[in-house]
């Protein structure tokens, strides 16, 4: 589409005189739809088929998630061991490995969707929950807690994490909603962040010899402590938090025009973004509450979701919360296998794992020009 | 400001401010530091520290000073300065505020070190070490993979991100493979402490700042040239990689060596160049105000720790709780300035 320069035209009228001009400019006899790309409907088939696709696969690794541990369990009989109160294995499947692997699908769901989000609310390619701070703010919040009020565990602990992470959502999107902040800049500013609020948690932990004991196995990041009580206290706020993203797709979108666009496209970018705030402070406040702060799943996987699917939202939201549990459960599970007889924290795999995955990303893309 | 020229070709400029910051400093630092000598179970007025100082007190006061309270002070002298010139230097490099080796992950190598020789088991002296090759060892890593026909800022903060946030990881894994006394004794290592150090914790610091200083300040005239950008500083005559390279090494060797003395003190290398450059108001690169006032920072800190505060809170709290907040306004403001 050309543009018109930056003489003051009313946004309506321009958008018209654009559309006007690009139909005028655009070469006769050309079909709609681009030849190379395939026609709509068959484009929509395939990412519903893929959709489908991806749900088989996290099935697949919910089940080998029940399957995989200490006691092995063959997959074939884990519905068995599941339904049937006379099952050898029903304590084991039903009461740790169940929540465990519930957890791991909400909170896996919850930093993918929220990372894909924070991606698209920023226009930022390195905005992620955990290299921004957002769970680092969460985990501080709940040493706090844990500090002062000896907090253990149970609801307060959500509200504490989402306070924190509440606040830290608001300053970074204060410090890099702005166009000028660059990714690299924005990055920064939230490793900067997350070094000072790690340091005051190390603090709180260094003066209480209890919260040590109970803050170092949190703060790794782990499924490992599941039981149904936890799943059920964040179920409700990562469940609201889903919906309020999947419900802000469509603005997202227009969003990624430009607000005046976006406007003329009929969103509202002031409603539009407090929601997603609202969302984001939810998903990343109720998933780090259950198991810790967790890196780069929120950035990993809708960088490799959108080679699937495109930047559209309405797709990649939906293909992340499918996918980003895949890579939580898959780690988890790597982990109970790599560190028999004991087993690796989830936090550890996925930094290990994620790590070198986000500096080929940094050196591939052109975001590293200063 | 004042050039002195020189018959020969030498000219030499002196910013006045910049003399009168840096001589503030180092009388509140000594000032600082007879105070912090004369602190203790057995007070001392600061005449009785001065007397003994030039050799004129008692044998019990002369073992008090020399052997337990100075080696914490000179200790902390010595991390200050090698903090903030590193602060400085990495600031330069990166040519964005925010760039501290806090942030860029070699705090978190060295920690990684030092807690490796924990879930072992080792002496202090292993632990040291440990903890400097660590941070020798991540500066490598982080340079070699930043590397493409030369390093470039933002690569290397992105690189230095992406390390962080892989060894934050690991050092949360390996806290939670030692046993709950071990940790206890871990994580006042990793926030930073100056109790109980002796001459053994200061002196390979010393040595090498003996050596880098004089190393690092001969640098910066050079590093102010890049300031101009890499081309322009070339055309000027700088060889940039290799200064580039020759700055990161030394600038790297401080701060691991400073970890290997004290742990890994936070936030010292982020505030104290920021600092330095707002009280001087001076153009680009101040190296030695930097290094003076990180010294400052530490013996105040450590003092405020020891006095004001209940218990026997480590000098990293302090730093950390203090540079934590400091960052908050730094990004407020910097965002306003639209320098961020």
């Amino acid at each position: 589409m050309p543009r018109l320069g930056s003489c003051q035209v009313p946004t309506a009228f321009r958008t018209t005189l654009e559309f006007t001009l690009s139909v005028i400019e655009s070469p006769p006899y050309e079909t709609p739809t681009r030849s190379t790309a395939p026609p709509r409907h068959r484009r929509t088939a395939l990412r519903a088929s893929g959709l489908l696709m991806a749900a088989l696969t996290l099935l697949t690794v919910a089940v080998l998630s029940m399957a995989v541990g200490a006691k092995q369990i063959p997959p074939g009989e884990v519905w068995h061991a599941l339904t049937d109160r006379d099952a050898a294995e029903y304590a084991v499947v039903r009461e740790l490995r169940l929540p465990r692997t519930l957890l791991g699908l909400l909170a896996g769901a919850a930093l993918g969707v929220a990372g894909a989000a924070m991606q698209a609310l920023t226009r930022n390619p390195l905005a992620d929950p955990g290299l921004l701070g957002i769970n680092a703010g969460a985990a501080a919040a709940i040493a706090t807690a844990t500090a002062l009020f000896g907090l253990g565990g149970g609801t307060g602990q959500v509200w504490f994490a989402l306070l924190g992470a509440a606040i830290v959502t608001v300053g970074v999107y204060a410090v890099g909603g702005g166009r000028a902040a660059t990714p690299a800049r924005l990055a920064l500013a939230g490793a900067a962040l997350n070094a000072a609020l790690y340091s005051y948690v190390s603090a709180v932990m260094l003066l209480n010899a209890a919260g040590l004991e109970r803050l170092r196995f949190w703060t790794v990041g782990s499924l490992a402590s599941a039981d149904t009580g936890t799943v059920l206290r964040v179920l409700p706020f990562i469940a609201v938090g889903l919906l309020v993203a999947l419900a802000a797709a469509r603005p997202l979108n227009a969003l990624a025009l430009g607000d005046d666009a976006a406007q003329a496209l009929g969103a509202r970018p002031a409603v539009a973004r407090a929601g997603v705030i609202l969302a984001i402070t939810l998903l990343c406040g109720a998933a780090t509450a259950a198991c810790g702060p967790i890196v780069f799943v929120g950035l990993l996987v809708p960088h490799l979701v959108r080679a699937l699917t495109g930047p559209d939202l309405r797709w990649l939201l939906p293909y992340c919360a499918l996918l980003a549990p895949v890579l939580l459960l898959g780690s988890d599970v790597l982990g109970r296998v790599v560190g028999r007889p004991g087993e690796l924290q989830v936090g550890l795999i996925t930094a290990v794992v994620g790590g070198p995955l986000f500096l080929t990303l940094v050196l591939r893309t052109r975001t590293t020009r200063s | 400001m004042i050039v002195i020229r020189t018959p020969g070709r030498l000219s030499v400029r002196l910013h006045p401010r910049v003399l009168a910051v840096g001589a503030v400093c180092l009388l509140l630092t000594v000032g600082v530091g007879v105070l912090a000598v004369g602190h203790g179970e057995y007070p001392m007025s600061p005449a009785d520290v001065l007397r003994t100082l030039t050799g004129g007190g008692s044998a019990a006061e002369e073992f008090i000073v020399t052997q337990l309270r100075l080696p914490r002070l000179v200790t902390g002298l010595a991390v200050g300065t090698a903090l903030g010139l590193a602060g400085a230097v990495f600031q330069a490099l990166v040519r964005n505020p925010l760039g501290s080796p806090d942030v860029l992950g070699f705090t978190q190598g060295a920690a990684t070190g030092a807690l490796v020789v924990v879930a072992v088991g080792g002496s202090s002296a292993a632990l040291a070490g440990s903890a400097a090759l660590g941070g020798v060892v991540t500066g490598l890593l982080i340079y070699l993979i930043a590397w493409r026909r030369g390093v470039h800022g933002y690569r290397l903060v992105l690189v230095g991100i992406g390390m962080s946030a892989i060894l934050t990881g690991v050092n949360g894994y390996l806290m939670t493979r030692v046993p709950l006394m071990s940790a206890s004794r871990a994580m006042l290592w990793l926030t930073g402490s100056l109790d109980g150090r002796g001459w053994s914790d200061a002196v390979p610091l010393l040595v090498a700042l003996v050596v880098l200083v004089p190393a690092l300040l001969a640098c910066a005239p050079a590093l102010r040239m890049t300031e101009l950008g890499d081309d322009a500083a070339s055309g000027l005559g700088v060889s940039v990689h290799r200064m580039r390279m020759l700055l990161l090494a030394g600038a790297v060797l401080l701060v691991a060596l400073s970890a290997a003395a004290a742990g890994p003190v936070p936030f010292v290398a982020l505030t104290a160049p920021h600092l330095a450059r707002r009280l001087t108001r001076a153009p680009g690169v101040t190296l030695l105000p930097a290094a003076l006032i990180g010294a400052l920072i530490i013996v105040v800190a450590d003092q405020v720790a020891l006095r004001a505060l209940p218990g026997q809170l480590p000098v990293g709290v302090v730093t950390g709780v203090i540079g934590g907040g400091y960052l908050v306004w730094l990004l407020a403001t910097e965002r306003r300035a639209g320098r961020l």
